[in-house]
């Protein structure tokens, strides 16, 4: 599998990751090589073998749908690089 | 005192039962060690007042009686660990000046059981590498680098990703260290540097407050000197967790009781697709001689077969990135870290996005976006998860003949850095014999048997069944034993 610029491209933009141009075409090498490096799995018969969810052989709990903690505004927003009464600071998304 | 640094957790727990020193003695000599070990670069944070404050605290609790089963312990934090209002940064540029406002489960744990952080150490960015060469913080050195202190002749690496733990450990800087381990970041280290480190069984210790990179593979463990202290130290770390929902509720064991010295009848498995193509011929032999080992302990060697050995990597090169992807898209800017500002909200993710990853998540994040996108999914990541299935499988079929899996950890000794650098794949092989394990959640363990013909330590890796981490202690304090290694790193506190 060989990816192109173009498509490194659009991976790092669904990724939310900005790669200056001038790096996408080694970056592309790089994928590539993983992903041929990967495609080996083809060679595995897999008929009727269920995708693993889980190493442990357990179903997931369930807990109760109940408030049990809370009421920590102050130490959420206290790691927020830009913040202002009591909440995050986004850059402008309406016109 | 330097000699408390050179002092294994249960001769230190000895000692202080018996009033020959006080916690407080005990962590100077420790902090004072971290600052001789300055330029290993293990330590991202150091916290020698909070570590103070904790003996003192742990002294007072010793006297009134009530020491816990890691009373006074000084021990380091890897620092994906969070913990409560000292940096925490999982060796990344995005999570700068982030300080959490909680404790993570096993740090927690430990803490109630009386230990104490000396800091927080390095490993490689998310915990994703094998040499500790990612960091944003630097590259850790390993204490077995020859050569003058900072001048070295060969930096060697110390393994990674929890490759500040194991230099820490190696160096006697601290008395154990937490790792984490997703592919083998616990195991690898542990053979590099000649120390003890165990991955429990996926769901032993809760992943609450730790960093994620990918969850369905990422175990905390202990990375110790001696497989007691692993015993030890895995005790306190482990036990059930209501706020992760793969915690498993099962009782913890008291392991340190399991460590009989009786293996007489224990089939070990010998497998016989990890005698891979290229093998050198020392690590061969140190495979050979544990086996010769046991043998002599009364265990019986049974050749074993998991056939889809060779599709681990492949496999974890698919699941581990997909999973990281989808982990890391939390770092936006907003909520915490690093922030770059944009023209817009898009822009501002991309360009914080852009700043705050390394080049080896960068790739991991990419690749795991592609293998998850519309089109692709199938092939790459159900097939995946697949084949991770069959290796679960191969694990369940030979636990059927045999009681415990030995295998050699790692495929070389320690690399020097700029080594192996230029191509990923050839550092991901690093892995080969850690993966498996770590696809099927299986406990898994690296203990010293001994040094190659370069003078440098060689793991053997044991691997049990699912919560028998008691027969991989019993059986690796076997090997500990018979291979009474001596050899010491050049540097050391």
């Amino acid at each position: 599998m060989s990816l192109d610029k173009a498509t490194v491209a659009k991976i790092a933009h669904l990724a939310r990751i900005k790669v200056p141009d001038d790096e996408l075409d080694h970056l592309a090498g790089e994928l590539s090589q993983i992903l041929t490096f990967v495609e080996q799995l083809g060679e595995v018969d897999t008929q009727d073998v269920p995708p693993m969810t889980s190493v442990a052989a357990q179903t997931l709990r369930r807990r109760k749908d109940e408030v049990t903690d809370g009421g920590y505004r102050d130490a959420v927003l206290s790691n927020g690089p830009e913040t202002a009464e009591g909440f995050y600071v986004v850059p402008k998304v309406v016109e | 005192m330097t000699g408390l640094t050179h002092l294994t957790m249960a001769a230190a727990l000895d000692g202080l039962a018996k009033k020959e020193f006080t916690a407080v003695e005990l962590t100077e000599a420790h902090v004072k060690a971290v600052e001789t070990i300055r330029p290993l670069n293990a330590f991202i944070t150091e916290t020698p007042e909070q570590a103070l404050a904790m003996a003192k605290a742990s002294d007072a609790r010793r006297a009134k009686g009530e020491a816990g089963p890691m009373e006074g312990l000084p021990i380091a934090v890897k620092d994906l660990f969070c913990t409560k209002g000292v940096p925490t940064t999982a060796a990344s540029h995005i999570l700068d000046g982030f300080k959490p406002e909680y404790e993570s489960t096993v740090t927690s744990n430990l803490w109630r059981d009386g230990a104490v952080m000396l800091g927080k150490v390095n490993l490689d960015e998310f915990a994703m590498g094998s040499a500790n060469i990612t960091s944003h913080h630097g590259n850790v050195i390993s204490p077995w680098s020859p050569g003058e202190v900072g001048n070295w002749s060969r930096q060697l690496v110390p393994g990674g990703s929890s490759g500040g733990s194991a230099a820490a450990v190696a160096a006697r800087a601290a008395l154990g260290a937490t790792g984490t381990d997703t592919g083998g970041s616990i195991r690898q280290p542990a053979a590099f540097t000649g120390i003890v480190g165990i991955k429990p069984t996926y769901g032993r210790c809760s992943r609450w407050g730790v960093v994620a990179f990918a969850s369905s593979l990422d175990q905390a463990g202990p990375m110790t000197r001696t497989v007691e202290d692993a015993a030890i130290m895995l005790r306190s770390m482990c036990g059930f967790d209501p706020k992760d929902s793969t915690s498993v509720d099962m009782a913890v064991p008291d392991f340190r009781a399991a460590l009989t010295g009786d293996i007489r009848g224990l089939k070990v498995g010998i497998p016989k697709e990890y005698r891979v193509e290229g093998m050198p011929a020392e690590i061969a032999a140190i495979w050979d001689q544990g086996i010769e080992w046991l043998k002599q302990a009364g265990a019986e060697p049974v050749e074993i077969s998991l056939p889809h050995t060779k599709y681990a990597l492949a496999t974890y090169y698919i699941v581990a990135p997909a999973e990281a992807s989808s982990n890391l898209a939390r770092y936006d800017g907003l909520r915490y870290g690093l922030r770059v500002e944009g023209a817009s909200l898009k822009d501002m993710y991309e360009n914080t996005r852009g700043a705050g990853f390394g080049k080896e998540v960068r790739r991991r994040i990419l690749i795991g976006t592609y293998v998850l996108s519309a089109g692709y999914y199938d092939a790459y990541y159900n097939k995946a998860r697949q084949v991770r299935t069959r290796i679960k499988w191969d694990f369940d079929e030979a636990f059927k003949t045999c009681d415990v899996i030995l295998t050699p950890t790692a495929p070389s000794t320690a690399f020097a850095i700029g080594e192996k650098m230029d191509d990923p794949i050839q550092m991901y092989l690093n892995d080969v014999f850690t993966v498996p394990a770590s696809l099927a959640g299986l406990p898994g363990m690296s203990v010293p048997a001994g040094v190659g013909s370069d003078g440098l330590p060689l793991g053997l890796q044991l691997l049990g069944r699912p919560f028998d981490e008691e027969t991989i202690l019993r059986v690796g304090q076997v090997i500990e034993k018979a291979a009474a290694v001596t050899a010491t790193p050049p540097f050391m506190a």
